[in-house]
């Protein structure tokens, strides 16, 4: 009883990275079945299927590159714009990329252990997500593995603004696997089923402007003041084996210099016409 | 014998170990609602067959690392461990003459138990509603019972601990 009460506080971090070096070996025993099931399924995996991935990827490679060219100038142009309106400019962020361990902590809780801990520089409270979306936050680091509470787990809330219309409020987990709550929003709120949800970055959590879920079902309550709508997450929380762990490095920038060496080139430009 | 001293501490370590990589290995997940305690059910074992070198204290300190294991909070598998630790070495003598339903019923006891503490400390952390599903562990562990006790049993009679 003693320990839990002492846990209020951090002194007990240092025992329990300390712990966490014994235990970990047995994490990883537990996870080596699966993990061996995935390595030999990926190894019989048959030609034909390795030629048709190939050419997906690669079609998709394409259609991202052309994408990308689109986003370079348009950060470029952001960027301008943002200097116009003298505002300060957030850099990008920094990922690691982290394994899925199949090591199931507690049933009744949505948390799963990733590969990458503390030694890697991961701390609490950051963002990890997948190929499409948010997946959930690191709840406690430990030096091999760290801890990421799923944003479906019944103790999470994600900050979200609809992307249609930037209407922001606050996404609960259920407890379901594959729903989200949202119990802040008004009986006519502008939210159909469909409606892309995206991080709001506020309260900064989370970076904003990343996909979190999809609106699948307004329920009006005209009884209530606020409507019940859920959505489904973009990320596959039950699927992926590989999430990101993101470093959302948010002090602004004065776009000072910046501002006059991107302006600079245009400028300039016109000189280079002239002779 | 000194040496057999230590070799029933690795007799011990290893079969805690088993249990602790079963307690979170999902190879099936659909049945991980039922995944029941298995370190406490080794520990009970080895408190009701060998009491005198199984202690209190041995069951806190594999308390504290499952603790570490599953991510709850320092302590509380600490503590239910102690606690069924000790009611089994109290009882060991009674409950060694059960017949097997009887013991399950002791397990089944146990286990209630553990489950209430860890219910009452999940609702003071935090106002989560826990589903039914919670419960299933209880009486899924006092099924296995049997198992376990046969698969120990077996292992102490062929490294002959006593």
């Amino acid at each position: 009883m003693l320990l839990v009460t002492d846990y209020r506080g951090s002194r007990l971090d240092a025992l329990r990275s300390l712990l966490a070096f014994g235990v970990y070996p047995l994490q990883s025993l537990a996870s080596l079945p699966v993990d061996t099931f995935e390595s030999v399924s990926n190894t019989v995996i048959s030609y034909v299927e390795l030629r048709k991935e190939n050419r997906r990827l690669k079609e998709s490679q394409l259609v991202n590159d052309a994408k990308l060219l689109r986003l370079a100038a348009l950060e470029k142009e952001n960027i301008r714009l943002r200097v116009l309106l003298e505002n300060s400019f957030q850099l990008g962020e920094q990922v690691l990329v982290a394994e899925l361990l199949s090591v199931k902590l507690a049933p009744y809780e949505h948390t799963v252990v990733v590969n990458k801990g503390s030694r890697f520089g991961v701390h609490a409270k950051q963002p990890v997500l997948d190929a499409n979306g948010i997946v959930g936050q690191v709840v406690r680091a430990l030096p091999n593995s760290s801890e990421v509470m799923l944003i479906t787990d019944p103790d999470h809330a994600i900050p979200v603004e609809v992307n249609r219309n930037g209407l922001r409020t606050i996404a609960f987990g259920t407890g379901q696997p594959n729903r989200l709550h949202l119990p802040f929003l008004a009986n006519n709120a502008d939210v159909v089923p469909g409606d892309l949800l995206v991080t709001s970055g506020l309260g900064g959590g989370f970076p904003a402007g990343y996909p979190v879920a999809v609106v699948d079902k307004f329920e009006s309550r005209p009884d209530k003041s606020f409507a019940n709508i859920y959505a489904t997450p973009k990320a596959e929380l039950d699927k992926s084996r590989e999430f990101l762990i993101v470093w959302s490095d948010s002090t602004p920038v004065v776009l000072g210099e910046q501002h006059k060496k991107l302006v600079e080139p245009s400028s300039a430009d016109p000189k280079h016409a002239e002779p | 014998m000194p040496s057999h001293n230590s070799i029933a501490a690795v007799y011990f370590i290893v079969t805690i170990a088993a249990a602790m990589v079963l307690r979170v290995m999902s190879i099936w997940p659909a049945m991980n609602i039922f995944n029941p305690d298995w370190i406490v059910l080794v520990l009970i074992y080895w408190a009701i067959a060998l009491p005198e070198r199984f202690g209190v204290f041995a069951a806190w300190s594999v308390g504290l690392l499952t603790d570490v294991l599953t991510g709850r909070l320092l302590g509380q598998y600490a503590l239910i461990y102690a606690l069924i630790a000790y009611f089994s070495i109290k009882e060991h003598r009674r409950l060694r003459q059960f017949p097997m339903i009887q013991q399950c019923l002791f397990v089944f006891g146990c286990l209630v138990l553990s489950q209430s503490i860890i219910f009452g400390m999940e609702s003071l952390k935090a106002g989560n509603r826990l589903s039914l599903d919670f419960w299933y562990p209880v009486v899924s562990g006092a099924l296995v019972w049997p198992l376990v006790f046969l698969v120990l049993r077996y292992i102490r009679v062929v490294a002959r601990i006593a």
